[in-house]
């Protein structure tokens, strides 16, 4: 049923008149000073939308909220019991300066913790390794070990906070870590909620931390999937994220299609692993990017649920509702955020949250005024947390429930980035699916085109931004922040604390376990989780864990594109 | 004749993936009519300076975002300097506080540029200070 139907004859004349008697004479006086408006990602955007751009929308496309196809968010109230969990991510230095800024974080009003890695730990070295030099400690907290990640979580009750960890290739090693730490402490598994990240196929996009090759770094996805069915009823067992893929330069447009075209690959390949979809589908979460373009990003999370209501029945028959409601955390653009007067970023970060929230996110990251030059202080990352607080309990938008809905404009965009994300999704199948499509490069040169074509844009002054290409300033009037400086005694104190675990653990126990996981890595019907899981036990370093694998599943050279 | 073709290696030097901002440049500097080497990700600075030789490159860029600029970037000067390529230049970007710069630039790294630096600017610092071969 066509609700507007009735009204678009007369709206029609209406508007011919309007565009005779009222617009024309304006343009003649006053024209508009762009010949053509686009969004952040290049899209071209009209003067004016009015119910005709609404004539094939029916009204069960938009819904009502809690109900399929939850264009207007996967809850019947929105914000009105519960507004989203405040899960600002942080690490850095050590395990014990990062659980420092954690506890510092949930006495300011944070409900939920989300933990940065170094590059050691995100590409499976220790901090010991040749290949970590320089870097332990810089972008993340470095963690090696069980013992590690029990001083970052010490003192933090893992069964009433909620833990996300940002981690990939060797995601399955660190959650080893996570759960043996666990349950020492005596914490049982099944009463820890949280999220992996977990999301290999958009490292091969567009982040680029890999070890192995997509389709063995697949069976280790997918080990997790089975384990968290059986073992962690409230444990997201991956993030499908955008994010990077967004910051990699691709549109919004690219970010939604990659992303849920990822989704489906790892529906797929847990199908194919003798899971039933309904027993993982309903932990699988998503993760996108809130960037400058602020109804472009609304639109494109209303699009992104409604989307993947349509995946799950129609091409995958899920029956369980909870399989069919997406759940995504948001963090502010980071590639957004200027070297010049940055405290300007303050207010990017509070647009670009506000966009989220307005999406219905269950989950959001506000990044810190002062990411564009190192990891936020401590004051940056309070600010960034305040940010959140003020949208929550000032502006009034969680009020009512998605409060855009209907704006003709909004659901138009809705409308055309769904089907530009459709439209991506039968390129990708014809290509024989996402693992195939990278092999191809396809995802990889598309964000790169649009990287190239933004950047030009800039620089011809058609996209302005703020203190870069206009609005300049000489020095930084807007006064200079302090940065966050990583002690170079970190690598040298972390090096020292795992080489006394290597002398002083077990060390035939710990060969144990990592030949027990090189044997079950070999046969694809052993799920390797409870493996590492001894490994982890058994005092096994990451980079231990990581090289026994090598061998058998090989290691991901990028191709040139 | 025509004039040879200006020739630059861009590198990601450590464990950083970050790599639109050099994609990005390489595609500019190509466009300028440079002949550019792009290693790809995660090399070592003996990678980069080795390529750098066989390569017979004029200018190196590295670009890093990952904070471990101050270990990385003065190597990569030092190794060019062992390996006699005093008339290459070396310049670098990424996420680089400013107090860092001066501390680079004294190390052997000519120009630094930061996030939201355009690419004009990088093509005119290149076709200002590549030494000229003879």
């Amino acid at each position: 049923m066509n609700v507007l139907n009735e009204a678009n004859n007369t709206i029609e004349e209406q508007q011919q008149q309007w565009e005779e008697n009222t617009l024309q004479p304006t343009l003649k006086k006053l024209p508009e000073s762009q010949k053509e408006f686009t969004t952040t990602s290049l899209k071209p955007i009209e003067r004016l939308y009015t119910p005709r751009d609404l004539a094939d929308t029916k009204f069960e496309d938009i819904g009502f909220p809690g109900q399929p196809p939850y264009t207007r968010g996967i809850h019947p109230t929105g914000y009105r019991a519960k507004v989203w969990t405040m899960r600002q991510f942080a690490g850095f230095g050590s395990a014990f300066d990062t659980n420092q800024r954690f506890k510092y974080l949930l006495e300011h009003g944070q409900t939920g913790l989300s933990t940065a890695f170094d590059l050691p730990t995100l590409m499976g070295y220790d901090s010991d390794h040749p290949m970590s030099e320089g870097e332990v400690g810089k972008c993340g907290v470095a963690i090696a070990s069980r013992q590690d990640m029990e001083v970052l979580f010490d003192g933090i009750p893992l069964d009433q906070v909620t833990t996300s960890m940002t981690i990939n290739c060797p995601a399955s090693m660190i959650f080893a870590f996570f759960l043996a730490a666990a349950e020492r402490r005596g914490i049982a598994w099944q009463t820890i909620g949280g999220t992996l990240q977990n999301d290999i196929l958009k490292e091969y996009i567009a982040q680029k931390e890999w070890i192995y090759p997509p389709r063995p770094s697949m069976r280790l996805v997918t080990d997790t999937f089975k384990f968290c069915a059986e073992q962690m009823p409230k444990w997201n067992s991956i993030s499908i994220s955008g994010y990077h893929i967004r910051e990699a330069g691709s549109t919004a447009a690219q970010e939604l299609a990659f992303t849920l075209r990822d989704g489906i690959e790892y529906v797929e390949y847990g199908i194919r692993a003798g899971l039933d979809v309904d027993d993982f589908a309903p932990r699988l979460s998503f993760f996108f990017n809130a960037h400058n373009d602020f109804f472009e990003e609304i639109a494109k999370y209303r699009a992104a649920r409604r989307i993947w209501h349509r995946v799950m029945t129609e091409r995958f028959g899920a029956k369980n509702p909870r399989s069919w409601q997406m759940r995504f955390h948001a963090q502010t653009a980071g590639v957004s955020l200027t070297v010049q007067q940055p405290i300007n970023n303050i207010s990017r970060v509070a647009i670009q949250a506000l966009a989220a929230v307005l999406g219905g996110a269950q989950s959001l990251h506000c990044d810190g005024y002062d990411e564009a030059l190192a990891l936020p202080t401590e004051r940056a990352a309070l600010i960034a947390l305040r940010t959140q607080q003020i949208i929550a309990a000032e502006t009034g938008v969680t009020n009512t429930v998605d409060p855009l809905g209907g704006s003709y404009f909004v659901e138009k965009l809705t409308n055309e980035l769904e089907e530009e994300a459709w439209e991506y999704f039968r390129k990708i199948d014809a290509l024989g699916g996402m693992v195939e499509a990278i092999d191809a490069g396809f995802p990889q040169k598309e964000i790169h085109e649009s990287a190239y074509q933004y950047q030009r844009a800039v620089e011809r002054g058609e996209k302005t931004i703020v203190g870069v290409n206009d609005y300049l300033m000489e020095g930084n009037e807007l006064g200079e922040p302090n940065i966050l400086q990583i002690d170079e005694t970190v690598e040298r104190l972390q090096s020292e604390r795992l080489q006394k675990l290597r002398a002083e653990r077990d060390n035939a126990a710990a060969q144990r376990a990592i030949d027990a996981l090189q044997r079950g890595a070999e046969d694809a019907s052993v799920n390797t989780m409870p493996l590492l899981i001894d490994c982890a036990r058994a005092d096994c370093t990451l980079g231990e864990m990581c090289d026994a694998l090598r061998p058998i599943f090989g290691e991901y050279q990028e191709p040139s594109f | 004749m025509a004039e040879p073709k200006i020739r630059v290696l861009l590198a990601k030097p450590g464990l950083d993936g970050h790599d639109r901002g050099v994609k990005v440049i390489a595609r500019a500097l190509r466009d300028a009519g440079m002949e550019v080497i792009y290693t790809g990700l995660r090399q070592t600075p003996e990678m980069i300076v080795n390529a750098a030789v066989q390569e017979d490159v004029q200018i190196v860029g590295l670009s890093i975002l990952s904070g471990a600029h101050m270990t990385i970037f003065p190597r990569v000067a030092e190794l060019m300097k062992e390996r006699g390529l005093d008339d290459v230049l070396l310049f670098g970007g990424g996420i680089i506080p400013d107090d860092d710069i001066p501390k680079l630039k004294e190390k052997g790294v000519s120009e630094v540029f930061l996030p939201g630096a355009s690419t004009e600017d990088i093509i005119q610092f290149i076709q200002a200070n590549v030494k000229a071969r003879e």
